[in-house]
């Protein structure tokens, strides 16, 4: 009754799914191209993982690790920070959840260009502390993962009683350190998991922050290459997008609950 | 006192404690920041009250850009979310774990979520001035999209990029409520005598409303919010209220004035509140039908 005909089905999604398609299509054949003869060849593609290491590309390679940087001091920011306090709230602070909910949602509310202007004078005494390292911005993406870590750790946290497994491991004589390591994390794996794939492909896809900080990051990097040698930076994004995709494709695959959809979608 | 009341007492001392972590980061990295973001636009140069940046969100050229912000983000809120809707109508039915559900599911993510800068490439790379569909256009049917001008790095040239990520992300946030219809609904319709037409005119049309415009004004806040996307086409000017922001940051002699940043982001904040709020309680009336 409710469900479309077939045929109007596969013309709606045939349609938009080909003319969402044509961009990805058009990078893949804008770094394929022959130079000024025309024609087309992989020599872009073999330029960049040949000589890469050491070669022109090596900016775009450093800038690439220290993605990989961040993402890692990211994911355990909000694992050493988000997860023990969300745990925490649902055992002991079950009034302060809706708090924690609203806290964790603002920074969809507060654009990114917004957080960065008073960032700016933060990141100055930050930097007086712990130096001006990259690693450094990892605070400050800790903030921006914080919707969609929340998100998938909730999902996880409502599917399991924690106040039982909790009472039940420590009737039996364990320490709060051992129920939170043996018995909470191991069932919320999933959620745990979600959260920091999708903080990594946040992480890996941010650029205001990191540019107007000046720090280099992936992003920032292919928009300075993009200026000399667009194939470049074109062959990176791609890729970064295909990796990004795959990383949710695994996160849907890995049974997690599904935290892209439930992110804004039932937030009342 | 027995000793189980007496163990929970001290259980609950430190258990407080336990969150001072988060709420000293959420204070340095999301309060403190925000809260400057907001009172800096109050001070002068000098750094004493004023407001005269306050006075500057009335100037024509910063209006002119708010207008633009406003009427981008409007124009690819109607056109995402309606795109977006019939996805999600087409998508009904389908096994939420099957395959094409997880493809439509994780490149939505990655459009909707993690594209930014990349997003703008793709459109170079489509509809620049060497890009497949601007040559293919070009030389095989002899039409140049760039007659009048190159539009592409200005602000027309943002609504295709935009619309590309916008619509993602409505069949991100849409795709619910659409699932939070109840079969019984149908069943009730067609026990009724009611047709497809009366089902959907009668039922699923007044259910959704409220969602759909939650999610427009989602869409909504989510464009206007955008930076990245439009930092990486745009090489010059400052068409929408961000890019004017990084121009306030990077430079001091926007119109002269300092500290204009600040009162950027809160004419920023000011529409994103009043936009959320709206989003909130449109969410808060769905969820009436969701239980």
């Amino acid at each position: 009754m409710i469900e479309p005909r077939p045929l109007t089905r596969w013309l709606i999604l045939g349609t938009v799914g080909l003319v969402f398609l044509v961009p990805i299509v058009a990078m893949g054949e804008f770094t394929l191209r022959r130079g000024l003869e025309g024609g087309y060849d992989f020599s872009r593609w073999i330029a960049v993982f040949s000589g890469g290491l050491t070669g022109e590309y090596k900016g775009v390679l450093t800038a690439l690790g220290n993605s990989v940087v961040l993402a890692t001091v990211t994911v355990a920011v909000m694992l050493v920070i988000l997860v023990p306090t969300m745990i925490l709230v649902q055992l002991r602070f079950p009034y302060l959840r809706r708090a924690m909910e609203f806290l964790c949602l603002l920074p969809i509310t507060i654009p990114a260009i917004v957080l960065v202007v008073g960032l700016a004078p933060v990141y100055s005494v930050v930097a007086k502390m712990f130096g001006s390292g990259v690693w450094t911005l990892s605070f400050a993406y800790g903030v921006i993962v914080l919707p969609y870590a929340y998100r998938a750790i909730q999902a996880n946290l409502a599917a399991i009683d924690v106040i039982t497994l909790s009472e039940a491991a420590r009737s039996l004589g364990a320490g709060w350190l051992t129920v939170l390591v043996r018995v909470l994390l191991p069932n919320l794996r999933h959620g745990i998991l979600s959260a920091s794939f999708i903080s990594v492909a946040v992480v890996l896809g941010e650029y205001t922050i990191a540019a107007l900080l000046n720090r280099v990051n992936l992003q920032t990097a292919l928009v300075i290459v993009s200026k000399s040698d667009p194939f470049v930076a074109v062959i990176f994004a791609l890729l970064a997008l295909i990796f990004a995709f795959l990383l949710l494709l695994a996160i849907g695959r890995i049974g997690a609950p599904r935290i892209k959809r439930s992110l804004t979608g039932a937030s009342s | 006192m027995n000793g189980s009341t007496s163990r929970r007492a001290a259980f609950t001392v430190p258990s407080f404690f336990g969150l001072v972590p988060f709420a000293a980061y959420i204070l340095l990295f999301l309060g403190l920041p925000t809260a400057i973001a907001l009172f800096t636009g109050f001070l002068d140069g000098t750094g004493s009250f004023s407001l005269t940046n306050i006075e500057a969100l009335a100037d024509p050229v910063i209006l002119s850009t708010f207008g633009n912000s406003i009427g981008l983000s409007a124009l690819t809120a109607v056109i995402g979310s309606v795109v977006g809707a019939a996805c999600c109508y087409a998508l009904i039915g389908t096994n939420p774990t099957g395959l094409l559900r997880s493809v439509v599911d994780s490149a939505s993510g990655v459009l909707a979520q993690f594209g930014g800068v990349m997003l703008a490439f793709a459109f170079v790379a489509t509809i620049g001035i060497q890009g497949m569909v601007t040559v293919y256009l070009r030389d095989s049917l002899g039409i140049n999209i760039f007659a009048n001008g190159v539009w592409l790095y200005e602000l027309p040239g943002l609504v295709l990029p935009y619309i590309y990520f916008q619509v993602p992300l409505m069949i991100i946030t849409f795709l619910p409520a659409l699932e939070g219809l109840k079969p019984q609904w149908a069943e009730a319709n067609a026990s009724l005598g009611g047709s497809r037409a009366t089902y959907w005119w009668r039922i699923g049309i007044p259910v959704l409303t409220p969602s759909f415009l939650g999610c427009l004004l989602l869409l909504f806040a989510n464009a206007f919010s955008s930076f990245a996307t439009a930092a990486a086409l745009t090489s010059q000017g400052s068409q929408i209220v961000p890019l004017q922001i990084r121009s306030a940051l990077t430079s001091e002699t926007v119109l002269g004035r300092e500290n204009l940043a600040g009162a950027l982001a809160l004419g920023m904040i000011v529409v994103m509140v009043v936009v959320m709020t709206l989003y909130s309680l449109l969410m808060k009336r769905s969820a009436k039908w969701q239980r």
